[in-house]
């Protein structure tokens, strides 16, 4: 177990250094970061003394060592475009963006959960047939596009919810959440149902295929033979044993909903990560995207490992395996 | 299987497309037919849109802005010229959108073409090759499936911007596109393609070729390759599908195509700016084609994968 975590955590940080590696290389070799600071008219001193003060002199490896020092600390330099340091624009934008990831996940998962039980179970009732066509039109329409019908039918026609921004936020701390007010909560249904619908139709055909799967085998067959209540067989012994590949696309989906947040944040102009790495790209804002870049392959690493550690608290054979030393 | 031909006359390849599987378990299923049907009258509409559109939307002679903002025919206000209404410039949206979708499908073409091409490629040297290099490319593979296909797609438009002049960048925009597509999407091709030549490799006509001394490259590509193209033509159809709605993400958050040869995405984006005063049919319009079209494609993947899965015949 030890030995599993140890491994896993090697592997993050090469990961990690590989891809602060690239950032660095956009930061340094893509574009002149001094032209990009200094005016039109500065003297060749001028950008000298830039130069050495900046350390752009030293050789490569010694700027790619005080690069990662300074990003494990957090400072990613100026942002070209707003003269801000990145780490304060982005624990400004971090809770908008958070907040939406995460309930926009909780609604795809309570949603698709049932949904795919159900159709797992009655696979040829009408309703099933529906569900999954449905979820077909789903998986061919762009998040941006059920961004911009949401907005049309319940905000442009209807009016019940707004349409833009983030509504009312309140600070707790630095934290500023939307949660505690009634237009922040107005302001956040539209663009989480938005990011949890393409998650959402994925999760459920997944469960889906994986209930079909596990009611073929025995130990079902044996479960009904017991008499057990269809409930118990239904959620305790096939459920459950859904659970290891739902984890694993369910994490890898969460930091998917991370990079699609950009688009949702974009229709919804919510200020957010995604958002600012957008015009960041839009104007060439080097050290915002090499933050970002860093920052979202953090996120993803370390979903991937609590997926991974989340193995061995879902399935116990995961654990009899490893430890006979079976397997890589 | 195909009727046994007379030995000396050959079929007519009408004859051996209709007497074949695919077209039986094509005409089968009416979504599939429909879907076809919808794929060929788009793809039509598309390729024959200077000939077929009822205005040129890119002559600026035509282009009457008093007419900016007339609805569909069937909403009050309309106008018969203007099928589906104009757009903010009074450009005809039906016209617009045809043209529109000739760049969306050269540019879901192209990538489709760019990522099979790569990942055909790695996927076959990774499996026939094995050892270091095959477990270097799935480790590529493995990082890169880590990161959404938009995400590397945004990241790639926003190193060619800092690395190319403006003015360049603006000329080479739909290459840089089709490029970031194509370089995002290539892992599932490599990944089949490893798969099966990992399997064919141990199979005697590969062993045979080996033994008679021809070249690894031409066993790859002559002998292996076409036992591989099944599940490869799959991807490609699903992909192609993935392609254009990515192409529309992008052109939508503006880093996409230029607009001066805009796309579904970019009509959309365009709309949108008119959503809120009602203009409703401006982004409606050219979204619904692309859903239409991402929706056929994606079911006729749907079919493909089934009718060539030998297991659900």
């Amino acid at each position: 177990m030890l030995a599993f975590v140890v491994r896993r955590l090697f592997g993050a940080i090469i990961v990690m250094l590989s891809v602060s590696a690239i950032s660095f290389t956009l930061f340094n070799f893509v574009g002149d970061p001094v032209n990009s600071m200094v005016g039109q008219d500065a003297t060749m001193e001028q950008r000298q003394f830039i130069r050495t003060q900046l350390g752009l002199d030293d050789p490569a490896p010694l700027q790619f060592v005080r690069f990662v020092g300074r990003a494990v600390q957090g400072d990613f330099g100026m942002s070209y475009r707003l003269g801000m340091p990145v780490e304060r624009l982005i624990a400004e934008r971090l809770p908008a963006t958070l907040e939406l990831v995460f309930v926009a996940a909780m609604i795809a998962l309570v949603v698709a959960v049932p949904l795919g039980v159900y159709t797992g179970l009655y696979r040829h009732s009408p309703l099933s047939k529906v569900f999954l066509t449905l979820s077909l039109v789903g998986v061919s329409l762009p998040t941006f596009l059920i961004g911009i019908l949401l907005i049309l039918i319940f905000a442009v026609w209807l009016g019940w919810l707004p349409a833009f921004g983030r509504g009312q936020v309140v600070k707790v701390g630095w934290w500023s959440t939307g949660f505690l007010t009634p237009q922040g909560r107005a302001a956040l249904i539209l663009p989480a149902v938005t990011l949890a619908l393409f998650q959402l139709t994925l999760i459920m055909r997944l469960i889906r295929a994986e209930m079909m799967e596990v009611l073929r085998t025995d130990y079902i067959k044996f479960a009904r033979a017991r008499g057990l209540s269809n409930r118990a067989v239904n959620f305790g012994h096939a459920l459950k044993n859904t659970l290891v590949p739902v984890i694993t696309i369910t994490g890898l989906q969460i930091g998917s909903l991370v990079a699609f947040a950009i688009v949702t944040e974009t229709v919804f102009q919510w200020p957010g990560m995604g958002f600012l790495f957008l015009q960041a790209i839009q104007f060439v804002d080097i050290p915002v995207m090499a933050a970002y870049l860093v920052l979202v392959a953090f996120v993803f690493v370390a979903i991937n490992l609590v997926v991974d550690l989340l193995y061995y608290a879902v399935d116990p054979r995961l654990r009899i395996e490893r430890s006979t030393g079976a397997g890589k | 299987m195909t009727a046994p031909a007379a030995p000396g006359s050959p079929p007519g390849l009408l004859r051996r497309i209709f007497d074949s599987d695919l077209w039986y378990s094509f005409t089968r299923s009416w979504i599939t037919m429909g879907s076809g049907i919808c794929v060929l009258l788009l793809v039509v509409g598309a390729l024959g849109a200077p000939v077929l559109a009822p205005h040129d939307t890119f002559d600026p002679a035509t282009l009457k802005l008093m007419d900016a903002f007339t609805p569909p025919v069937w909403v009050e206000g309309g106008n018969p010229t203007y099928l589906i209404g104009t757009d903010n410039q009074g450009r005809d949206m039906l016209s617009t959108i045809m043209f529109g979708m000739r760049i969306s499908l050269l540019v879901g073409f192209a990538a489709v073409l760019f990522s099979l091409v790569l990942g055909v490629g790695l996927g076959l040297v990774a499996g026939y090759l094995g050892g270091t290099i095959d477990a270097l490319i799935m480790r590529v593979a493995d990082i890169k499936l880590a990161f959404p296909a938009i995400l590397i797609a945004l990241l790639v438009d926003g190193v060619s911007r800092a690395a190319l002049p403006r003015d360049m960048h603006d000329q080479l925009a739909l290459y840089v596109v089709v490029f970031a597509i194509g370089v995002s999407n290539w892992v599932s091709y490599a990944r089949t393609v490893r798969g099966t030549v990992m399997v064919e490799r141990g199979k005697d006509y590969v062993q045979a070729a080996r033994v008679i001394g021809i070249h690894p490259a031409v066993i790859m590509v002559r002998h292996v390759l076409p036992n591989v193209m099944g599940p490869v033509l799959v991807i490609a159809t699903l992909g192609l599908a993935l392609a254009i709605l990515t192409e529309a993400t992008l052109s939508f958050l503006g880093v996409g195509v230029p607009p001066t040869q805009p796309s579904l995405g970019t009509l959309i984006r365009n709309g949108n700016d008119y959503l809120f005063s009602g203009e409703w049919w401006i982004a409606i319009f050219p979204g619904l084609t692309l859903v239409v079209l991402a929706l056929s494609v994606n079911l006729l993947g749907d079919w493909l994968r089934d009718a060539l899965n030998p297991k659900l015949r």
